[in-house]
């Protein structure tokens, strides 16, 4: 049974790692739709696999974030990443397990997953 | 959508579209059976004729596409069970939606992931004060990003540790306060 206490640990563990996450113009950015249709479409799992997978491999030049409707709502959830310097990618009806496949392929390795991204993915 | 925490997550993105600094939500279970949703924020608030739209699909602020879907689709849900939904506002000072569920109805949904919820709220805006309260009949428990962050010291709140441990406290509370309140 998890308790407050268990945050000490929490603390003591995270205490040296802790790098405060300067706003970097290098950091790649992952934005998930999270409006009514996004939610309802399933948008919940997939931006906490996407938390779960950056914080798993150690991503620290991945920011997760969150944004309304994208207004394409009949394709949610709907991801977009921005790689500084590359086109922004939107990523369609995705699901949680299609983040894994992201973050290996685009956010480590540099290559669109095309079969995913908008155009092919409809 | 097939959770109430859904609902809860998606009510509360319009108290974080709304400027809100603190946001407090509630699940409370009465003896009689009502489910109470509620979450009340001291964001923007809305205007009288705002508010006297905002259950119909059609009342939005958002630009992307005319329709507010949140509000009337937690209504839809609450009345089919034969419960409500109510909400005040009052413009700079915040807004309280409330539904309510009848539980032993065939169409009430289950909670399902309130950790996950919380987690995701409060990875979303750290720098807002949350407090989830969660009550049966004869028990309860409480979050509070405020409490947290005495413990935490300068780790901050969406450190990933924290995070998962916000989701699983949350949910491994819930089931505890199911059990032994059955
Ligand atoms: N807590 C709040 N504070 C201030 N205004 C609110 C609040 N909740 C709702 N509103 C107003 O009511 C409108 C309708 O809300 P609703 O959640 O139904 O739709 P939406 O948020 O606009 O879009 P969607 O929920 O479909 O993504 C909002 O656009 C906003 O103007
Ligand atoms: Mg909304």
């Amino acid at each position: 049974m998890k308790s407050l206490a268990e945050l000490k640990a929490i603390r003591e563990k995270a205490r040296d790692s802790v790098v405060m996450r300067k706003e970097n113009p290098n950091n790649i950015r992952v934005v998930v739709g999270m409006a009514t249709c996004g939610i309802a479409a399933g948008a919940r799992p997939v931006l906490q696999a996407f938390v779960e997978e950056v914080a798993r491999r150690g991503l620290d030049n991945v920011i997760v974030t969150q944004t309304g409707c994208i207004g394409l709502c009949r394709l949610e959830p709907i991801v977009e990443v921005y790689v500084p310097g590359q086109e922004k990618v939107t990523y369609v009806k995705m699901t949680a397990e299609k983040v894994a496949k992201v973050v290996a392929n685009h956010l480590v390795n540099g290559v669109v997953v095309d079969e995913y991204a908008i155009g092919s993915a409809q | 959508m097939n959770e109430l925490s859904l609902h809860m997550l998606d009510v509360a993105q319009n108290s974080l579209s709304a400027g809100a600094a603190n946001v407090r939500l509630s699940v409370c279970d009465d003896a009689q059976g009502i489910r109470r949703l509620s979450v009340e924020d001291d964001g923007c608030g809305m205007s009288e004729e705002m508010l006297r739209r905002v259950c119909s699909p059609f009342a939005t602020s958002r630009t992307t596409r005319r329709v507010g879907l949140g509000i009337p689709l937690l209504k839809m849900a609450a009345e089919l069970t034969g419960g409500g939904l109510s909400i005040e506002s009052r413009q700079g000072q915040g807004t309280s939606v409330e539904a309510r569920f009848v539980l032993g109805h065939i169409d009430c949904p289950p909670l399902g992931d309130m950790g996950g919820t919380m987690q995701l709220l409060i990875q979303q805006r750290p720098d807002i004060h949350f407090v989830y309260r969660r009550s049966v009949p004869g028990g309860g428990f409480e979050l509070d990003t405020d409490e947290l962050k005495t413990q935490l010291e300068e780790v901050p709140l969406d450190h990933p540790d924290v995070l998962a441990f916000i989701r699983q406290f949350v949910n491994e509370q819930e089931k505890q306060l199911v059990e032994v309140h059955e």
